[in-house]
């Protein structure tokens, strides 16, 4: 059966095709990810992204050392943070040896766009790194599916569109590379292969604080193989190498350090390491003094050690040696947790627990092919499918957890539905089977036919259509063509699916809004960078901006400003201040920005179109973090008005009437309403007689989104802010004439 | 004095496993493996060395301290793995493998550590 194609042979024609199918799904996964660049332009999305932004620029300019030891003073004014060693450096070691490998063969191309388009470029390398994994636990069927899949799934697009220049960008395709390494080197016992799971896993641990759940994985791994008792030697010589190397690799990273040595998330792996020694030497004993009980013994003995070792890091946690877990753990096993103890890490939309629709909505069909996957994986369940298994129960729990880490479940979830749908198209689309059937019944038709015709003598028989070979071939044909049919629907539905969530939920940058009026007609609304350009041409380089964290990172990318917390949240305490400032009565706040060093308090507004994400929704959260350092004199019930509603206009409470949020927020906001006016996002009526005397309006953009206030200078002649505006007259109050 | 007894010949039984074992081991294990495992015993002295030192005169600086020892347990780890791979009874265990690709594995591992130990001694 050698058909030549272009003198090629069948296995010549299937890896062309596959070369052709894997290019054209990196064509894809790059393609659907620029719709951001189509629709507004080449710009840095959202918050984390400007940091890494600005650091890798910084990179770019200073060199590695300079980078490496880092001392920005310009962030968390007045105490400066340690940029070097408190982030991971690998996004931007990556973006600059791009930009500078580009620039060695003469192509001048800017660091902005090497950035805004580095996520899209890696996540190719995603596809190409999921056919692998895929054609390691199956074949190459479900490597090309599960590619496919990764490559428009929106659980990873929502992470890696162009200009989404976030460490989760290069961090899944380390992810998913480092898992076919590890595999790969177990199924052949592999050093070398081993070693190169540690290169890519101390890749990825300079890349993402989620190389943590690599480095649990694989030692749990490891752990349920040795309980199951499959322990070869190719497990030992495949862990220990990775082990050994990942580790010491691993503590390269300064903001990593020691912690591989003394705290809980790594002990696992250490305790993994210790038992496959005794395994591996017990097992080694085994082949000098044969014996039926060994094996009883062993899993005895691997048992008694698990309890032991764990009852032992228990115990050292709780003697604080080694170091307890770590808040944001913690509200991964209960979900409260957060909440209770740690508003700033609640705080964040995207640690919230996953809404169903959620899983629906980043995964479509996938998600339903996933049990299907686990199905057949526990079908032939070789070491490698013990891998997969766990890996989907894990991810699937932590995503239910925390809406992000629906980002770590969508690969595993693509490599599962390839499995799946491998599983089901090698059934349905064999057709050779159904051939021969088929020329089976219509053989034995005629042979029937011959036979009647000897029975009935010469008349032949009037036959039904049901009898008719014709109508049999395509009985026989049925079942396979309506699955086949079915699942080719539901990959188009797939496709549909995540382009649209991709052009509609994920391809917004968020620094740049996009609108559309009533005529259909489309609005770029541009307000925030209007912000940040006028305070980087207005105000003096040294002038302290503040704001809440959430604009940390955009004021020091985009206005260059310094800022006193951002997105980096290290310190609960000083965002905990910010908070207290922007909740207390305009006096206090006057006296605590004065005692900050602060120029420009900014805020973030969307009254006046009806921009939901503004500090006004957000107030209830710094209230609740600064409730939580300064507990007197702060009560968020404060805040709701008698009944017992989060009210802004003149029924409000009076602690919220007063706070400098509200203030800043509603300042000469009904001049431009009108007395009628009412607040867009809130839906009720403005709040009148709204005054301001310790600070004054420096600048309020287009839609009124970002309103910038001086902290006024001390009065020339010592009195009070209230008493000298009481002495000039009202110069705005109630004085418009409509 | 059951008891006793009973732990007597427990120990006699013990005794005499490991003296099968030793003569096993000594009549079984080739002299390229026995070299071998000469050097992993080296490895592990060298690394309860260390790991005294740091018991006893106290774990400043720790970089130096954990790329020392890490680098013990690492040499011991590979050269088990060469063990292992070299060892003619486990020869099927893993398919396609040679002594010289597992001796190239040794060395490429050995490259990759010393590379990060090097580093990491400060």
């Amino acid at each position: 059966m050698a058909y030549k194609v272009f003198g090629l042979t069948a296995s010549d024609q299937t890896s062309l095709l596959r070369i052709a199918i894997l290019g054209l799904i990196s064509i894809v996964a790059v393609g659907s990810r620029l719709y951001s660049v189509i629709r507004f332009e080449s710009v840095i999305h959202e918050f984390d992204p400007w940091f890494n932004y600005r650091t890798t620029r910084y990179l770019v300019d200073n060199g590695f050392d300079k980078f490496w030891n880092w001392f920005d003073e310009t962030a968390w004014y007045p105490l400066g943070r340690v940029v070097g060693g408190t982030l991971y450096p690998g996004i931007m070691v990556t973006s600059a040896t791009i930009y500078n490998a580009l620039h060695l063969v003469n192509i001048p191309v800017d660091i902005r766009n090497v950035c805004v388009f580095l996520a899209p470029a890696f996540s190719a390398l995603t596809a190409l790194a999921t056919y692998q994994l895929g054609k390691e636990v199956k074949n190459a069927t479900a490597g090309l599916l599960a590619a496919a899949f990764i490559g428009v799934a929106p659980g990873y697009i929502s992470r890696s569109v162009a200009g989404s220049y976030d460490n989760e960008g290069i961090a899944i395709f380390l992810l998913v590379f480092t898992f076919f390494l590890w595999l790969r080197s177990v199924r052949l016992g592999s050093a070398l292969y081993g070693a190169l799971t540690a290169i890519f896993y101390f890749y990825m641990v300079s890349a993402w604080g989620g190389y943590v759940f690599i480095i649990n994985l694989i030692p749990l791994h490891v752990f349920a193989l040795l309980v199951m008792g499959r322990y070869s030697n190719r497990l030992y010589v495949a862990y220990s190498t990775f082990y050994v190397i990942g580790t010491l690799a691993s503590m390269q990273i300064p903001f990593v350090g020691f912690q591989p040595t003394f705290t809980s998330e790594h002990m696992a792996a250490l305790g993994t390491f210790g038992l496959i020694q005794l395994v591996a030497f017990a097992s080694y004993v085994r082949t000098l003094v044969p014996s039926d009980q060994f094996r009883v013994l062993i899993r005895l003995s691997i048992l008694g050690l698990f309890v032991v070792g764990f009852g032992g890091l228990v115990l050292l946690t709780m003697t604080k040696v080694i170091a307890p877990w770590t808040g944001r753990f913690y509200s991964l096993w209960d979900t409260a947790y957060a909440k209770v103890h740690i508003p700033i890490i609640a705080s964040v939309s995207e640690h919230q627990p996953t809404a169903w629709p959620n899983f629906f909505f980043d995964l479509n069909m996938l998600i339903w092919l996933l049990p299907a996957g686990i199905y057949f994986s526990f079908r032939e369940l070789s070491d490698n499918h013990v891998f997969l298994i766990l890996y989907s129960l894990f991810a699937a729990y932590f995503a239910g957890v925390m809406v992000r880490l629906i980002l770590t479940l969508t690969p595993i979830v693509c490599v599962m539905a390839g499995v799946a749908m491998a599983n089901v198209f090698e059934i349905y689309l064999d057709f050779s089977k159904t051939k021969s059937k088929a020329e089976a019944v219509k053989a034995e038709d005629s042979v029937m036919e011959k036979k009647e015709r000897e029975i009935q003598g010469e008349l032949p028989a009037a036959k039904t259509i049901y009898e008719t070979a014709g109508f049999k071939r395509f009985y026989a044909l049925f079942p396979q063509i309506v699955v086949v049919a079915n699942f080719l629907y539901f990959l188009c539905m797939f496709q549909l699916h995540c382009s649209w969530i991709t052009s509609s939920a994920y391809s917004s940058p968020s620094v740049v809004l996009a609108s559309r009026g009533p005529d259909g007609s489309h609005h770029i609304i541009d307000d925030f960078r209007e912000a940040y350009y006028w305070l980087q041409m207005n105000t003096k380089p040294d002038a302290k901006v503040l704001s809440w964290w959430d604009y940390g990172y955009q004021l020091a990318g985009m206005a260059d400003r310094t800022t006193l917390v951002d997105n980096n949240t290290w310190n609960n305490t000083h965002i905990a201040t910010v908070g207290k400032i922007l909740a207390s009565d305009e006096d206090t706040a006057y006296e605590l920005a004065r005692h900050l060093d602060v120029d420009y308090v900014l805020v973030v507004f969307g009254g006046m179109l009806g921009y939901s994400g503004d500090d006004i929704n957000k107030f209830l959260w710094m209230i609740r973090i600064a409730q939580g350092v300064y507990p007197d004199g702060f009560k968020e019930e404060d805040f709701y008005n008698a009944a017992g509603e989060y009210a802004i206009g003149d029924t409000a409470s009076p602690t919220m009437r007063r706070s400098l949020m509200h203030k800043l927020c509603y300042y000469r906001f009904h001049e431009v309403m009108g007395p009628q006016g009412f607040d867009r996002v809130r839906k009720q009526k403005l709040p009148r007689d709204v005054t301001l005397d310790n600070f004054e309006e420096a600048y309020t953009t287009e839609n009124w989104m970002v309103r910038i206030y001086r902290v006024k200078d001390l009065d020339n002649y010592g009195r009070s802010h209230h008493a000298a505006s009481a002495f000039e007259g009202p110069r705005f109050k109630n004085d418009f004439v409509f | 004095m059951a008891s006793q007894k009973q732990t007597q010949t427990q120990t006699d039984t013990q005794a005499v496993a490991l003296r099968s074992l030793a003569r096993r081991y000594t009549a079984q294990t080739p002299r390229r493996l026995r070299v071998i495992d000469a050097y992993m015993a080296f490895c592990v002295a060298v690394g309860v060395v260390q790991f005294v030192y740091c018991a006893a005169a106290g774990s400043f600086p720790y970089n130096a301290f954990l790329a020392g020892f890490g680098s013990a347990v690492a040499c011991f780890v590979f050269a088990a793995n060469l063990r292992m791979k070299t060892d003619p009874q486990n020869r099927q265990q893993f398919p396609g493998s040679s002594a010289e690709g597992a001796f190239g594995e040794f060395v490429f591992c050995h490259v990759v550590l010393h590379f990060v130990v090097a580093n990491f001694l400060g």
